[in-house]
């Protein structure tokens, strides 16, 4: 048993809801008890959708048990494929009735039912949330996608090519895939299908007839574009154009499999996140050292974005879910980082701490944790809450994403004007600790580093020294409250640490200024 | 369509008027693990350990909201495949999480091991793991007060939203102690209210002179009332029906009134306390009147905005009936149709008697035939679950979302505006709206 207070990812089956959800024409009879229902309201309220997921759950109950969940099963399906008439049907198991063994492939197999029926095995207690879209997304295509479909002949058409892996409840996929079709008009390129959000299974029946894939998002097209690969020779795209140099990349490579050219789209006046990052005002960005976790997709991303294209310093990077661990082993080499692979908020939480980032990349947990530590925050992975399916434009990809990017990681970050002003000025009473951070959502005070002042104040994590305590003198603390507090915290680490290497009893105003020299940058 | 899901129209055998229309079918409802959300909040040292899956962690974040990042005192331990292996294993399992859990917070008193759908149908004896683990914690370190260990139910296939609560209550009523033979009469009053509302209906049963009052849950966990034959019980909840059985099993009676939503209903069940105390009527009505003026006086603010509009509610957490009687007997709302998860005639009685005629009450759910007569009768306003609120929105029906009910403070003579705002919000909003 795996002990849990919040989870990256939810069970497969809604990941299975997350793709009948993004298409149309389908519906997706889940065996499930009463009470699985609460994930429709991940879809009404968090995406704002304005209409149900298109699912039907047999909702059983305890006196349900051992007689008649079967027949309620097939009553359910009988009912679901005459309301709502769906071009194809899925069913599968939640986590409980994996357990009462139903069957749900042979039940609805057995009924002779008007449409398709695509049968999903999401083993619950193995696999979670992105594995379960995957393999839905897979099973849909393979069981839908007519095989004797191919490309027209080149002469005389434009290029053309499918999108794969866009989903209900995905983190900004809705403007990823506006941005992108912008980018192949440029090219001349025609996109035949995006999927699975916003197609049907007529749509997905015609696959094959694109020159090539484009897998938007791994984690979930991934498993059906290799099918494709196999069965209609489809190759596929898979660099994911976060960013300005893996869009230009993207660019490059779409440009030369479709045989156009690229500097069609390259040169897009809209792109302004190099020059941002190029003005002086950016200057105060370089070596900020960067916590970043999320999907592996985004998260490796990120860390380009953060490395390449604004100066961070990666301090820290991981990703949740396992699947894709290679990719974020092979980043983090890159960066000198150890590679963090989990799924226990609690393992990232002490790595955040112990990273002691200026800024932290992450999900709506690391928002939370980055909240606890008074430390900035960005979001730029699932899963997120309502404020991060916004109502206006906010791709991730492509140039107006890395635009959107740029805006949204600096916000958080005391910008480099006012970073010179608080150190200026921080005995000002509108600059003073008592202030609070202005960029920091106002009604969280950042934890106080020290306590009330006192002759000797012990602190209050265990000091290294193996003699016992580090204590500060009275002028050395007050001296370290005048430094500006978003890397107090660093200082007073850093502080201890050399006190502690140092074997020194007390840390006075030479020791902080000891070892400030010491870790000077 | 089998005759399981058929919806029967069935006429109470024990009262003729009553026509209940039966449903079976898809239900849009939560478990009763969401319980959970409330239930932390009001015990201060007791800790909730679901053992389930996935699923259920997933459920509880989403209900939870950013609840889960100030050290909740809830968790679940996520059964695995190697869990599924073999039972034996999984006790271990449990045993392991458990004593990882109270090592790291020393300062709970009582654990509530809460059975979910997976637990059940694996047949993992949660009531079992609790007495042995229990026995190992009977003391804590030196002597002191050691951590009760507690199992219920809040699974789907057995509990329905708010009847994870009654579940909880129902396994704490065993614990409260036995009164003293021959002692006098006291109160207990049940049901997990916000602080804010207990104090204020603490305070007014003591201007009543009932002086003996407990209230079940306690804020903590040596605070629990006692229990016995001179125990009179009042449900400040409907959805109480097991914990007023486990009540009644030793000894305590029940003192019927309807709930205490709005200035007639407060003033009716504090009413009915006080002549369970044999308290004089005058004294009563002296005690009660500032209150209810307060409560009568904020209600007439709504009035205009929601009299003769027509409402439904969709079954959620059988706080439905009593919150229609309010709004039809004291602000002129007209009930369309009243759904509740489960109807338990004998607590709703005194609020279903003031329903008005022709209010259509249904009890279970076939959720697609019920949203057709949510079509059909287009009401001004549809309590609902967040699953349907912006679905029906989107076609053009103003809605209130329902679980708000369970988590504000609706109760009482100084919350009543506060409720009535609940419901004219959605429509005035629907008013204001030029887009």
């Amino acid at each position: 048993m795996q002990l849990a207070v919040w989870t990256y990812e939810g069970p497969p089956h809604v990941g299975a809801m997350r793709v009948a959800t993004a298409m149309r024409g389908v519906h997706y009879l889940l065996h499930a008890p009463q009470g699985d229902t609460y994930a429709d309201l991940l879809f009404t309220m968090i995406e704002r959708r304005s209409a149900r997921p298109p699912v039907t759950y047999t909702t059983f109950q305890a006196r349900d048990l051992g007689k008649d969940t079967a027949s309620l099963f097939q009553n359910a399906a009988r009912d679901a494929v005459e309301r709502f008439q769906p071009q194809a049907l899925l069913v599968g198991a939640s986590c409980t009735a994996e357990l009462i063994q139903d069957d749900p492939a042979g039940l609805a197999a057995n009924m002779k039912l008007p449409c398709p029926v695509i049968p999903l095995e999401l083993p619950s207690y193995q696999r979670k949330e992105n594995w379960g879209a995957a393999e839905t997304f897979y099973q849909i295509v393979r069981h839908l996608a007519d095989t004797s479909v191919r490309p027209a002949p080149r002469e005389g058409r434009r290029p053309c090519v499918n999108l794969l892996g866009p989903a209900a409840l995905g983190f900004r996929h809705r403007d990823d895939v506006r941005e992108i079709r912008r980018i192949l008009d440029l090219l001349g390129i025609d996109v035949h299908l995006v999927a699975p959000l916003g197609a049907s299974p007529e749509d997905i029946r015609t696959i094959g007839a694109a020159d090539f894939n484009i897998v938007l998002y791994p984690e979930i097209g991934d498993e059906a574009a290799r099918w494709l690969d196999k069965t209609f020779a489809q190759p596929a795209i898979r660099t994911v154009p976060i960013g300005v140099g893996a869009t230009r990349a993207f660019i490059n490579e779409v440009a030369a499999l479709a045989g156009v050219d690229p500097a069609l789209a390259l040169d897009d006046p809209s792109s302004r996140m190099p020059w941002w990052s190029r003005s002086v005002d950016s200057t105060y960005l370089t070596g900020k050292r960067v916590f970043i976790f999320g999907d592996a997709t985004h998260a490796v991303a990120a860390a380009r974005i953060a490395h390449e294209e604004l100066g961070f310093t990666v301090c820290g990077l991981g990703c949740y879910n396992r699947e894709f661990a290679r990719d974020i082993r092979i980043a983090a080499k890159e960066y000198g980082v150890e590679p963090l692979i989990t799924d226990d908020h609690l393992t990232v939480e002490e790595a955040i701490a112990a990273a002691a980032p200026e800024l932290v990349l992450g999900t709506q947990m690391e928002r939370h944790i980055a909240k606890r530590l008074g430390v900035p925050c960005a979001v730029i992975s699932s899963p997120v809450h309502v404020q991060d399916f916004p109502a206006r434009f906010s791709p991730q990809m492509g140039f107006e994403g890395a635009n959107v990017i740029f805006d949204t990681w600096v916000h958080p970050l005391v910008m480099g004007l006012e970073e010179h002003l608080l150190t200026m000025f921080r005995d000002d009473f509108e600059f003073s600790d008592a202030a609070g951070p202005s960029h920091l959502h106002g009604h969280s005070k950042p934890e106080p580093v020290l306590a009330p002042a006192g002759d000797i104040v012990m602190t209050a994590e265990a000091a290294p020294a193996a003699e016992g305590d580090l204590g500060w003198t009275a002028e050395a603390e007050r001296e370290l409250r005048k430094i500006p507090f978003f890397v107090r915290g660093k200082a007073k680490r850093n502080t201890e640490k050399y006190a502690g290497e140092m074997g020194l009893a007390a840390i006075t105003l030479e020791t902080l200024y000891d070892a400030k020299a010491h870790y000077a940058r | 369509m089998s005759p399981a899901q058929a919806s029967a129209i069935a006429a109470s055998p024990r009262d003729g008027a009553l026509e209940v229309l039966r449903e079976r079918g898809q239900r849009e409802v939560f478990c009763g693990l969401t319980g959970i959300v409330w239930l932390h909040r009001k015990m201060q040292d007791a800790f909730f350990l679901v053992v389930g899956s996935r699923t259920c962690a997933h459920l509880l974040q989403s209900a939870a909201g950013v609840m889960i990042f100030a050290e909740p005192r809830f968790a679940t331990a996520i059964i695995e495949e190697r869990d599924l292996a073999g039972m034996a294993d999984c006790h271990a399992e449990l045993d392991r999480v458990v004593e990882r859990l109270l090592a790291r917070r020393p300062e709970i008193r009582t654990l509530f091991l809460v059975g979910s759908c997976p637990s059940e149908v694996i047949k993992l004896d949660l009531g079992n793991a609790a007495q042995r683990i229990g026995a190992r914690h009977l003391k804590g370190e030196n002597g002191s007060e050691g951590v009760r260990i507690l199992a219920y139910s809040g699974s789907g296939i057995e509990t329905t939203f708010t009847e994870g609560e009654d579940a909880c209550l129902t396994t704490l009523v065993p614990e409260m102690p036995a009164e003293a033979p021959g002692a006098a009469q006291s109160l207990v009053m049940v049901g997990t209210l916000p602080d804010i509302v207990e104090d204020q209906f603490l305070r007014l049963f003591a201007e009543l002179g009932i002086t003996n009052v407990g209230v079940l849950p306690a804020r903590r966990a040596g605070a629990l009332p006692v229990v016995g034959p001179n125990t009179r019980y009042l449900l400040a909840q409907p959805f109480l029906g097991e914990t007023a059985r486990a009540l009644e099993d030793r000894g305590a009676v029940r003192i019927d009134a309807p709930f205490p939503f709005g200035a007639d209903g407060t003033a009716a069940w504090l009413s009915a306390a006080a002549a369970a105390f044999g308290i004089d009527e005058m004294h009563v009505n002296r005690v009660i009147a500032p209150g209810r003026e307060r409560a009568k006086r904020a209600l007439e603010r709504y009035r205009p905005a929601l009299e003769g509009k027509r409402i439904t509610f969709l079954p959620d957490s059988q706080l439905e009936i009593p919150l229609a009687r309010f709004l039809a007997t004291e602000l002129g709302m007209i009930p369309v149709e009243v759904g509740t998860p489960y109807l338990h005639r004998a607590h709703l009685a005194a609020d279903l008697a003031r329903l008005p005629e022709g209010t259509r009450i249904s009890e279970g759910q076939d959720v697609e035939r019920q949203l057709d007569r949510v079509r059909a009768d287009r009401p001004d306003l549809t309590v609902c679950g967040l699953g349907l609120a912006n679905p029906l929105e989107a076609e053009g029906l103003s809605t209130k979302w329902s679980i708000e009910l369970v988590f504000s403070p609706v109760h009482g003579f100084d919350q009543a505006g506060d409720l009535a705002e609940l419901f004219a919000r959605p429509l005035r909003r629907r008013d204001v709206l030029r887009i």
